[in-house]
């Protein structure tokens, strides 16, 4: 028999039975649209996450009281770290490998307002004029600020453009006065856009010297007593290899605080890579969770294909026995079968990888992620769900096939 | 010779409990003839008719079918060959309910891998010829009894078979209807095609132009 005529024969289920059909495909449905869905966010994601990564600039190398993402948090040996001086980042720049070295304090400021506008939250770091270089920091209009300013501790200030955006819209915010708690500042420059990462603005953030900020800002008591500690950006040499530099780094720390040669490192160095390296693993396991969701949804479709395939093979034993008598071979009935089955799954293969990439779509607009599902994802999803559709279409199918035709015609 | 059977015996369950439903059967049918195989229940004619009729295999002796013996064919073969050669009507119809009275006809030659024009027009000749031209896209519950068995005696004839095998055709007919089918079998017979009757009525038999009696799975002389 030809496999039109097959498919045929197999889609006409679906029109005999509809509930039937769309409650066992239900559970394929769920598992294909879940990965497709999920694969389309974390590649959104990785998108996200990578350009903001390869923002931070290829070969910085980051020297910070804590390294990014550490595993296990403990705050009895975080507390007793030293804290990161001016002094470190000064014998940091004169290592032989590095070129130049960025310090920055930090705090975060709960309003800043300007004639009615308002903006909440800023990151406000105090640095020196290689940040601009070294964090990848571009001026769109006015300046950065420079040696003079940290020298003489002005107060100057570059700003984001979110906050140009919210306090200054009409308005060149060059040569205003903002007060950052209680200390006034003069804005000469404005950055170039970061634009947002997963929905929140990258540029909320505001500029000034680190001398005027050690002078306006105390250090903020609590949570490790984290803002004492300056963080350290290090650009290394054209041709330095950043393993060298990293090398140097920590070698160098370890002498400054005096730690034996079997004492951990009470500092913490990440790049580029390493930060990725965080990240892949927060995402691979995201992927093993949805696969393992995908895994445990397609079986349990499985089983319900498989269930209501043998129902549809009790309830059709007379019609088997009779397709028999009138010439059907056992292939016959099992490529009836099992193409039925495999139709039920693959339908709602489809099915779900459109309402994946409806959820995706969804997603897009109102986070404002770039969510993609990749073409592999598709088929895959296809596929897994007519692997299913086999797997476990063959045994009704099988025992379809092998009923004996006279007793299948005597069967009530 | 169409249908030679030596010796053929058909026997359930083995050792003890073993039950012997046929026992050295040795039949000749030609092609053309119009035979009743007549019997009361349990004389094993409906054991002889699956064992014509290729859905079963004998427990021993041979059969052969136009020459050639069944009792080494595969079910593929089998399947073939009932596909092919042999035409069925039931006592209780056995139409597929969802299909139209013309699929149910299409059903033999799908299996045979007749293209589909040709089977739907083959299909409304023989629905002609069993006098419900006016009926085919009817499904079997629209249609009475004897419309049903009608479409159904255009299924059997569908491939053109070399046998048709009428299993009680009017067991569940009214007597009018019943004479009426006895009536299409007759005329068909006319034509030139073999009909094999199973009956427990004599009546029916009656219609044949030549009665096999079984009893207790014999042949009776």
């Amino acid at each position: 028999m030809r496999i039109i005529e097959l498919v045929r024969l197999s889609l006409e289920t679906f029109r005999t039975h509809r509930m039937r059909s769309f409650l066992t495909a239900l559970g394929i449905i769920i598992g294909v649209m879940t990965v497709i869905a999920i694969v389309s966010l974390i590649q959104g994601m990785n998108y996200e996450v990578e350009k903001q990564i390869s923002s931070l600039g290829s070969n910085t190398v980051f020297v910070q009281k804590f390294s990014f993402g550490m595993g296990r948090l403990d705050w009895d040996e975080i507390n007793k770290r030293p804290n990161l001086t001016m002094e470190d980042a000064l014998a940091i720049s004169q290592l032989p490998t590095i070129d130049k070295v960025a310090p920055s304090r930090s705090r975060t400021v709960g309003k800043i307002t300007w004639r009615g506008n308002k903006v909440t939250t800023v990151d406000v770091s105090g640095s020196t004029p290689a940040m601009s270089e070294v964090g990848n920091y571009h001026v769109e209009t006015g300046r950065f600020i420079n040696s003079d300013d940290s020298l003489r501790r002005h107060s100057v200030c570059v700003i984001g453009g979110y906050i140009v955006d919210n306090l200054f819209p009409y308005e060149t915010p060059l040569g205003k006065r903002l007060v950052l708690d209680g200390k006034s500042y003069v804005i000469v420059g404005v950055l170039a856009r970061k634009g947002s990462f997963l929905g929140q603005s990258q540029d909320n953030v505001v500029i000034v010297p680190i001398t005027t900020f050690e002078k306006d800002f105390a250090p903020v008591r609590g949570f490790g007593e984290l803002q004492y500690s300056v963080a350290v950006a290090a650009m290394p040499k054209k041709g330095a290899a950043l393993e060298n530099a990293i090398d140097e780094i920590r070698e160098l720390m370890r002498r400054r605080h005096q730690l034996g040669y079997d004492k951990p490192d009470d500092f913490g160095i990440s790049t580029q890579d390493t930060i990725r390296d965080i990240y892949r693993n927060i995402t691979r396991v995201a992927y093993i969770v949805m696969i393992a969701v995908a895994a445990i949804s397609l079986l349990v479709g499985g089983i319900g294909i498989m269930n209501i395939m043998l129902v549809a093979v009790a309830e059709r034993t007379r019609e088997i026995g009779l397709r028999k008598a009138l010439g059907a071979t056992n292939e016959d009935v099992l490529w009836q079968f099992l193409l039925e089955a495999v139709m039920l799954s693959l339908v709602g293969g489809a099915v779900g990888v459109a309402l994946g990439l409806g959820i995706a779509k969804i997603v897009e607009i109102t986070v404002h992620l770039k969510a993609a599902a990749p073409l592999w994802t598709i088929f895959l999803g296809v596929g897994f769900s007519a692997g299913v559709g086999i797997f476990f279409g063959i045994y009704p199918a099988s025992r379809a096939a092998r009923l004996n035709p006279i007793e299948a015609l005597r069967y009530e | 010779m169409l249908i030679r059977t030596e010796d053929l015996a058909k026997s359930y369950g083995t050792g003890a409990i073993e039950v012997h439903a046929l026992c050295d059967v040795t039949l000749q049918i030609e092609k053309g003839e119009y035979v009743a195989l007549m019997g009361p229940s349990g004389s094993g004619k409906s054991t002889l008719m699956h064992l014509l009729g290729c859905l079963d295999t004998p427990t021993s002796g041979r059969y052969l079918f136009n020459d050639r013996d069944i009792s080494t064919l595969g079910d593929t073969e089998l399947a073939h060959l009932r596909n092919r050669e042999i035409g069925f009507v039931f006592q209780s119809f056995n139409l597929l309910p969802r299909l139209s009275a013309q699929s149910n006809v299409q059903l033999p030659m799908l299996y045979a891998g007749v293209p589909i024009r040709e089977r739907s027009t083959r299909a409304a000749e023989l629905l002609e010829m069993v006098g419900l031209k006016d009926r085919m896209a009817h499904k079997p519950n629209e249609l009475s009894g004897g419309e049903t068995q009608r479409v159904a005696i255009a299924r059997a004839f569908a491939n053109r078979p070399s046998v048709v095998l009428a299993d009680e055709p009017t067991g569940n007919l009214d007597s009018k209807t019943g004479v009426e089918i006895m009536r299409l079998f007759g005329s068909l017979a006319e034509q030139g095609n073999t009909i094999i009757l199973v009956t427990h009525d004599q009546a029916v038999a009656g219609h044949a132009r030549r009665v096999i009696r079984l009893i207790d799975g014999r042949i009776a002389a």
